[in-house]
């Protein structure tokens, strides 16, 4: 097929063109729409027969005159450039440049949807990131490789997290074995909580780390907000950026994240770079997602959502991880805003079940000035019990973290009770996981923005707030924990 | 015989093509990467088919050729340990072959063809017997767990004129061959191939009477599932479905797992592959590996394949039924499949019904499941299939089309809670909103094998649950304070239930299996406990001080603290309890024993 110019559009709406005789145009292939003023718009096929091409536009299809719009069918599909150079640009969501600088020109260029990753290919990803946020750390631990969204409502600190670990994370590398494992328990006594490891731990976050920072449909001050944040940590010239603003047309936003994940995994498998990708937000790639569904007809399923928003996340989502005898890796950090703080909203809900966790923030902990307001009972690591323990992190952690659960757990059906019949009518015990509850929010939950804490500092501080509690309560830990770690003086 | 034609309009998944003569059901090579597909309805000259590949870069004009033959699968040695995709493709050699990102339009078989096996022929079958589908041909030790039955394909009949000797074959050598009563020739090899949506004929089904012992003790002792049997797993994300069904895989006492990941994570069955060839079936000892096979469609592979992945597991599964095997197979998530269906039906434009479900979701799903069962097999030896599908409800709501629908279908449902699971108690398994039809027949192996008050002892443990619930709602009204001595007992001994029975972490080693001398012991402590205390309460020991017995909180980690091959250990436990409370009987009874003496001799 040549690269010949068409200008039969049948009709254009909602993102969506129309062309009557095309013959041959390949489903997925990249189109280049030239309007009436002579701006180019991008697309793609998404339907092809010999009478009908549907295209959609990535700009948008307003202001069109049909009669006055050449569209050529470059004989492709979707790709992009790709070199070492992507670093530290500016991007919007199909690729070019939107920092006034030159195209990126390499003889490199991918496919932005990608191949599935052949899942015997797939290696496990089990390498403790650091992100000096205890209820992250310490909870719902993040690992190398793992896709971990916060879910978040309209006003809430979702960014600013997202921003704390880009900042603060960093792997733990055992530079000296520690001492033998015989006994367990107590192997880095560290004072108070205060303690700071030195010798055993260090951090790596080198030069093969880089971050792929995707915004769809954010506002200028938040992407501000992020650009800032790089700058201030030094880490810009390591960030790929792919923007697409609140006041950008939508439809961009569909391809923005292929886009930006063609890049990480160039600069993870390619380059061997560990990349971080921070993507925000979701929901506002669904429901342009939802538009353009609309637009085509698609049989919705729930809050007018089409049926494939599974699938269609999924191809997202799955291109996080790990691969066999590869260096680098994709660990994803997708910002998913629940509207009306509704966790059963399809984008939340569909995001949930294919993503190996959530952060979720809650609304009562940010008007309680809790900060970070992470809710940690509806907060989730999949892939955290194959990441911490000995060697990794502390041998106590994973029991430490289920009692916190647990414990926490017992306290909140206290607090209801309190609230019901009030706090004097509560037992000695209820009483002191009312206490517990206080405790673990204000002093393990909150911390500051520039508080980075190390693991130890986390475990140590989970164990403090664990003392208020009787030890006989403390089922899910072992008697040799409470030996090393329980504080007799905060029980007081 | 196959037929030419070419692509008229192709639409993600779903592609039209003019192919005249070609069937529903029929498979269909497009364009030129060579893309499968199947039509699945056909409108005059034009059939319409759907694509198990990625239709990207189709064009409309390419060439379309219908292949004569409906989607099938191999089966022979050589497919156990080992990982296919949604089309029965291997990974691992298409891992080898072309990378680590699948490639499109790719043809290999699921057996390697160069691989020679063992075959050792049936001793009385003579050349000239009269032999029929099902025969067992002779057998192949395909690894050290499991020896495979090589059986002659259900369609052929006749006499046999020749069999290999004892030897080394690959899949597509003859090892036989059988004359119909129409004079053909049939062909015999180690594999043979069956079409993935037409169920293996059987001579009939047989009632399934023993419980599939999962080493779970939510399952097993409270909601039983038989080998045979249907049960669903419902559950919002994150409540633990998958990992209850890796457990299953892992520990249950069949002898064939098929495990199929239908539109779920890759690193799930990367952990599957990571971790099953490193743990040991507690009955045989054997690395599970060699008892399993994945069938793997993740999330992000196409949405057609994710739709057959769930029948080309089945199909396995019922071959190695028709072995003699104890198949289980569990399905993750059987929600994505029905989400495929639903896809296609869309994009048909067939009228959906609910939620965008076409009409037809119940019954194709009531057809599939109906695959399960046991079975007495065409050569009269008996095997079963039992299915376990997880239900991924969007937004855990249990009404939605697809629960309801298996709800129906299936015999035992555990409903999993985010209640439950955000608070860490794992398997979130709700007791009151899940349940078995099997319990009287587990029952009775329980009773002839473990213990004869089996089913009194776990109806006792359930209603401790339920009278906990009401009694919870008590106190959430007023306070624990407005209730009896009895009363704070019954809801101490329920959470005794939940912490030391329900609960169980697949994390722990010795939590992880439970075995059911192991499960039966525990279920009669926690009873034993609840009676004794009961007792107490009645000669008027105050409920507080039998809430402090340390006993209790001992009670709640006998579960970790004692393993399945450790049960001295615990019955040594068993064994103090009575002194403990003879004890606290001496002191409790002789006063008011003696009071009421000397009552008796005063009057
Ligand atoms: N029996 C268990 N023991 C210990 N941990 C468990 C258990 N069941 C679940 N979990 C914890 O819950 C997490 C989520 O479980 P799982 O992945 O099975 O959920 P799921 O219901 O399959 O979710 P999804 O629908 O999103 O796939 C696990 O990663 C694990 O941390
Ligand atoms: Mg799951």
């Amino acid at each position: 097929m040549s690269s010949l110019e068409y200008r039969s559009a049948a009709w254009a709406r909602g993102g969506l063109l129309a062309m009557r005789s095309v013959p041959e145009a390949a489903l997925g292939d990249r189109v280049v729409v030239r309007d009436h003023k002579g701006r180019s718009r991008n697309g793609q096929v998404i339907r092809t027969s010999a009478d009908l091409v549907l295209v959609q536009i990535f700009e948008g299809t307003d202001n069109l005159d049909l009669e006055r719009t050449w569209v050529r069918f470059l004989d492709q599909p979707f790709e992009l450039a790709l070199a070492p150079e992507v670093l530290g640009r500016v991007f919007n969501g199909v690729g070019q440049p939107r920092d006034g600088r030159p195209p990126i020109v390499s003889r490199l260029s991918r496919n932005v949807n990608g191949a599935s990753i052949n899942p015997a290919a797939r290696a496990y990803p089990r390498e403790f990131i650091q992100t000096g946020i205890s209820t992250i750390d310490g909870m719902n631990t993040l690992v190398r490789g793992q896709k971990l969204p916060v879910f978040s409502g309209s006003g809430l600190p979702h960014n600013r997290i997202a921003a704390q670990i880009v900042r603060q994370a960093k792997l733990l590398h055992q530079s000296h074995p520690s001492p033998s494992g015989i006994g367990g328990g107590g192997e880095f006594p560290s004072p108070s909580g205060r303690g700071v490891r030195g010798e055993g731990a260090s951090e790596t976050r080198n030069q093969s780390f880089a971050i792929v920072f995707a915004a769809m449909g954010v506002s200028h001050s938040d992407a501000r907000f992020f650009e800032e944040s790089f700058e201030e940590s030094g880490v810009l010239g390591q960030v790929a950026t792919f923007i697409n603003l609140a006041d950008d047309p939508p439809i961009e936003r569909l391809i923005l994240p292929r886009v930006a994940l063609t890049c990480a995994e160039y600069l993870a498998f390619d380059l061997g770079m560990h990349v971080l990708v921070v993507m925000t937000d979701m929901t506002y790639y669904a429901e342009a997602l939802r538009e353009i569904a609309t637009g085509k007809g698609d049989v919705p399923a729930r809050k007018g959502f089409p049926g494939y928003l599974y699938s269609d996340l999924a191809e997202i989502y799955e291109r996080a991880g790990r691969i066999r005898g590869k260096n680098g890796s994709i660990t994803m950090i997708p910002v998913v805003s629940m509207p009306s703080d509704d966790i059963t909203h399809p984008v939340p809900d569909l995001t949930g079940y294919i993503t190996e966790g959530q952060i979720v923030l809650s609304r009562e902990l940010a008007a309680a000035n809790v900060q970070p307001p992470v809710a940690v009972l509806p907060s989730l690591s999949r892939l955290m019990k194959d990441g911490i323990g000995e060697g990794m992190t502390r041998e106590d952690h994973a029991r430490v973290a289920s009692q916190l659960f647990a414990s926490y757990a017992k306290a909140q059906e206290v607090r209801s009770l309190a609230a019901i019949i009030g706090a004097e009518e509560l037992s000695e015990e209820d009483n002191r996981y009312l206490q517990f509850a206080e405790a673990f929010e204000n002093r393990f939950v909150s911390q500051g923005e520039r508080e980075d804490r190390t693991i130890f500092q986390t475990l140590d501080l989970a164990w403090e707030v664990l003392s208020l509690l009787p030890k006989e309560a403390l089922t899910r830990l072992s008697e040799k924990d409470l030996d090393a770690h329980y504080q007799q003086a905060i029980a007081g | 015989m196959s037929g030419q034609g070419r692509i008229l309009d192709i639409q993600g998944p779903i592609v039209i093509a003019e192919l005249p003569n070609a069937r529903t059901g029929e498979q269909v090579k497009l364009g030129k990467p060579g893309l499968m597909g199947e039509v699945i309805a056909r409108e005059g000259a034009r059939a319409i088919v759907q694509v198990y590949e990625n239709t990207e870069g189709l064009r409309p004009g390419e060439p379309a050729t219908a292949m004569g033959e409906p989607l099938s699968v191999e089966l022979g040695p050589g497919i156990l340990g080992g990982i296919f995709d949604g089309l029965q493709r291997p990974l691992e050699t298409m891992l080898a072959q072309t990378g680590e990102r699948i490639e499109r339009g790719l043809v290999i078989p699921a057996i390697d063809r160069a691989k020679q096996w063992p075959f050792v022929p049936q001793e009385e079958l003579k050349v000239g017997a009269r032999i029929a589908g099902g025969a067992i041909l002779g057998t192949v030790q395909e690894n050290a767990s499991v020896v495979h039955r090589i059986l002659v394909p259900p369609e052929v009949a006749g006499e046999l004129i020749d069999l290999a000797p004892a030897g080394d074959y690959t899949v597509v050598d003859v090892i036989g061959r059988v004359r119909d009563r129409q004079g053909n020739i049939h062909k015999l090899h180690l594999s043979s191939r069956w079409p993935v949506r037409m169920p293996r004929p059987f001579n009939k089904r047989d009632h399934a009477v023993q419980p599939l012992i999962t080493g779970q003790r939510i399952m097993d002792t409270f909601f039983p599932l038989l080998k045979g049997g249907k049960g669903a797993i419902p559950g919002p994300f994150g409540a633990g479905k998958t990992v209850l069904q890796q457990q299953i895989a892992r520990w249950s006492d069949a002898q064939i797992v098929i495990y199929v990941g239908c539109g779920e994570r890759g690193n799930e069955l990367t952990e599957v592959l990571d971790t099953f060839p490193k743990l040991t079936d507690p009955r045989s000892g054997r690395p599970l590996m060699e008892r399993t096979l994945l069938v793997a469609n993740t999330s992000n592979m196409p949405v057609v394949a994710r739709e057959v992945s769930v029948y080309v597991g089945m199909t396995i599964a019922e071959y190695f039924r028709d072995q003699g095997f104890d198949v289980v197979m569990v399905a993750d998530s059987t929600s994505r499949w029905a989400e495929a269906l639903r896809e296609v039906a869309g994009r048909l434009g067939q009228m959906p019904v609910e939620e965008g479900y076409p009409a037809y979701l119940g019954s194709t799903l009531a057809a599939f499941y109906e695959r399960a069962g046991r079975v007495e097999s065409l050569s009269g030896g008996h095997g079963s299939v039992t299915l376990i599908g997880a239900v991924s409800p969007p937004g855990g709501d249990f009404s939605e089309p697809v629960t309801s629908h298996t709800k129906d279908i299936i015999q035992t449902f555990w409903a999993l809670s985010k209640d439950l699971a955000d608070a860490r108690h794992y398997p979130s398994v709700d007791w009151l909103e899940s349940f078995s039809l099997f319990v009287d027949t587990a029952a009775r192996w329980w009773h002839g094998n473990i213990g004869e008050d089996w089913l009194q002892l776990r109806n006792k443990a359930l209603r401790l649950l339920t009278e906990a619930e009401e009694l919870n709602r008590i106190v959430n009204l007023v306070g624990v304070e407005a209730l009896s001595g009895q009363q704070r007992w019954t809801l101490e001994s329920a959470r005794l239930v939940r912490e030391g029975l329900l609960q169980q972490s697949a994390l722990e080693a010795k939590d992880s299996f439970c075995s059911p001398e192991k499960q039966y012991l525990l279920l009669s402590l926690m009873i034993d406990i609840y009676n004794r205390g009961a007792e107490m309460l009645r000669l008027g020991m105050p409920v507080q001080e039998l809430l402090r017995l340390p006993l209790l909180a001992k009670a709640r980690r006998w579960k970790i603290a004692y393993g399945s091959d450790e049960l001295e250990g615990l019955r040594q436990e068993a064994r103090e309890i009575v002194p403990l409370f003879d004890a606290l009987r001496a002191e409790y009874a002789s006063p008011a024993a003696q009071r009421h003496e000397s009552e008796g001799t005063e009057s």
